[in-house]
């Protein structure tokens, strides 16, 4: 790991030493050329994503009137708050809202305890069976049981709709656990554990007082990985709950945009009926823009995290 | 990459004396570990290696009265229902057909953008072009299918306007089975095209400068130094890659075809996934769900067994 990031360095300044300008003017005709199509190329592929994204949001704002004719392009028409009225005065939007936080930072807090408590013992090279027991979780991965037998396990278990059913069939998964093992070994000196041992340090002490906080930066990683999971997922609510009150954000989502299935009386307001149509879809561009909105404040600034976090799980174990 | 991992640090040549002592000592501690480790292991037995004895339900006709053990074994009757209707060959066709279209495009794309953003000399322009390519990845499957269903909506989609605008006839997309498999796939690449290039920006960025420079000084062009010098160095990780994603060939995820999917495109859209859902839950058939699952997961284990083993033979690169 240590030299591949001296090389990611290095060809990093390497690449950023020479001014762009300066090197685009020394190349040939040919090389010119393909530097150009290379920028033009690029751009558009930045509009591709960009522009869609750009157009709903355009809608949000917009008047229901000028964004079911199709009116809209990039740029608001008669701009309004009227849709995201609509969807703050939406009572389900704010049930799903607290299910959401709840499941997303309980079930991360499982998650990271659990892979933690995995990870430690598969790392220690003192541990006699871990190749083994490496295997057995390794195995999970690649084959499962299915559907329906799962379903069951759960059901036999009586978790369905409860909370619990969100939290504790998803309470680990052995790719990030792996990836966690690949970065204790990596990362910690043996010579700390022998130390440790000499000290008199057991194996359980040496985790909470050496690994977890020199296993922090993977940490955050794997947080990132696991809130990102919980909170986007849907099929596991849709699986094993029932009670609406116990429903996540996304199948709220669901409900409503894929669905299209808008409950008037939950939106509060008298005269919403008359304009049931346009505020529909003014209420689904603007609840797209809010339920993606918190991901993409929190994007920029840890978005190193993951990109060091697919490096890391590149490095198999 | 893989080799370097594996070398663990090599322990301090002691005397013999001292390694004993230390042996001894790690052994002791055994039941420590053990004890950490035992909460991850009962959840793995119990939520993912119960689940895998629950398959004998593929084979038997499942009564919950009954339970798993005394239910009605009824061999491979569940077997030969799904593969001689001919709605569940068109299932399998439909998966496969999604597998493949997906693999051909979300595979080597990812890996030309790589190149191409390797390619890019100003930095700050790079790294916009990164940020906004990975963005997408963070939006919810839901919300993206969403905003799909919105921008292509036949009447006030921004995609109609623009063709309109082109003086093309605007395209019903959700309501066409024939656009369902591209609707999926090219979504799939808006979505992960910038997560999945990471990785192979990270394995450019290994590549030796020294070999740059010296293809630069034999005269190479751009072109030349791509082909001869940067993909020969990531083929490792292409390999990898590759391997991991052979078994998508067959494994569609349930969720997004799920949400895309409608009456109108359903002879193109239903797969083995949804396909489970429906029979299973929906229907309690539990045997015949099991049983399509059953054949879905052992496809997708050989196919991955089989691929490492081909690579392994021809490359040396493999998962194991």
């Amino acid at each position: 790991m240590n030299s591949q990031e001296k090389a990611i360095d290095r060809a990093a300044k390497r690449a950023g030493k020479g001014d762009p300008l300066h090197a685009f003017k020394s190349e040939s005709t040919g090389e010119k050329i393909g530097t150009i199509v290379l920028y033009l190329v690029m751009t558009m592929l930045v509009l591709l994503v960009l522009l869609p994204v750009l157009n709903i949001i355009a809608c949000s704002f917009s008047e229901p009137q000028a964004v079911i004719s199709g009116k809209v392009g990039l740029w608001p028409v008669n701009p309004t708050l009227r849709g995201y009225d609509a969807v703050f005065k939406y009572k389900k939007f704010w049930i799903g809202l607290r299910n959401s936080i709840f499941y997303t930072v309980f079930g991360t807090f499982v998650n990271i305890v659990m892979t933690v408590l995995c990870a430690y013992p598969l790392s220690r090279k003192e541990f006699t069976a871990r190749n083994k027991i490496s295997m057995y979780f390794v195995f999970t991965m690649y084959f499962s049981g299915g559907l329906v037998p799962t379903f069951l396990v759960i059901t036999k278990l009586q978790l369905v709709d409860t909370i619990w059913a969100m939290i504790i069939p998803v309470a680990m998964s052995s790719y990030n656990m792996i990836i966690c093992r690949t970065y204790m070994v990596n990362s910690i000196p043996d010579e700390l554990y022998e130390a440790g041992e000499l000290d008199g340090c057991t194996p359980f002490q040496y985790l909470i007082r050496v690994v977890v906080p020199l296993c922090k930066p993977i940490l955050a990683v794997l947080v990132l990985y696991y809130a990102v999971g919980h909170w986007n997922s849907y099929q596991d609510a849709m699986f094993y709950l029932k009670s609406e009150n116990l429903m996540p954000l996304q199948i709220v989502l669901r409900e409503i945009l894929i669905l299209s299935d808008v409950d008037v009386t939950m939106m509060g307001s008298a005269d919403a009926l008359a304009r049931q149509r346009g505020l529909k879809d003014l209420l689904q561009y603007s609840l797209i823009v809010v339920s993606s909105l918190p991901v993409m404040i929190i994007y920029p600034f840890v978005q190193k995290y993951f990109v060091k976090g697919v490096m890391i799980g590149a490095v198999k174990g | 990459m893989s080799k370097q991992s594996q070398t663990a640090v090599p322990a301090p040549a002691g005397d013999s004396g001292k390694k004993r002592k230390k042996k001894k000592l790690g052994t002791s501690y055994n039941w420590q570990f053990w004890a950490i480790i035992a909460l991850p292991m009962i959840y793995a037995f119990i939520f993912a290696y119960v689940p895998m004895g629950g398959i004998i339900m593929a084979f038997e006709n499942y009564s919950p009265r009954k339970g798993i053990f005394h239910s009605q074994w009824v061999g491979l009757r569940y077997f030969r229902q799904f593969f001689t209707t001919p709605s569940s060959s068109r299932i399998i066709i439909n998966t496969l057909r999604l597998g493949i279209y997906s693999l051909l495009v979300n595979f080597p794309l990812p890996i030309i953008l790589a190149i191409c953003l390797n390619e890019m000399r100003s930095q700050k322009y790079k790294k916009f072009i990164q940020m906004v390519t990975y963005a997408p990845y963070f939006i919810s499957t839901v919300v993206l299918v969403g905003m799909m269903m919105k921008s292509m909506d036949l009447r006030t989609g921004i995609f109609n306007t623009v063709l309109k605008a082109l003086g093309f006839q605007p395209v019903n997309f959700f309501g066409d089975a024939s656009l369902f498999p591209s609707l999926y796939v090219w979504s799939t690449l808006w979505q992960t095209a910038g997560y999945s290039s990471i990785i192979y920006i990270a394995a450019l960025a290994g590549v030796n400068p020294e070999l740059q420079e010296a293809a630069i000084v034999d005269g190479a062009s751009r072109i030349q130094r791509i082909l001869h010098v940067d993909l020969p160095s990531i083929a490792p990780t292409i390999i990898t890659m590759l391997i991991f994603n052979s078994a998508s060939v067959i494994n569609i995820g349930f969720d997004k075809v799920y949400l895309m999917q409608n009456d109108i495109n359903r002879s193109t859209s239903e797969v083995i996934s949804t396909f489970v859902y429906k029979v299973g839950l929906t229907q309690g058939d539990f045997g015949f769900s099991t049983a399509a699952g059953l054949f879905q997961s052992a496809i997708s284990f050989g196919l991955l067994v089989l691929v490492n083993f081909i690579c392994k033979r021809l490359t040396d690169t493999s998962l194991w």
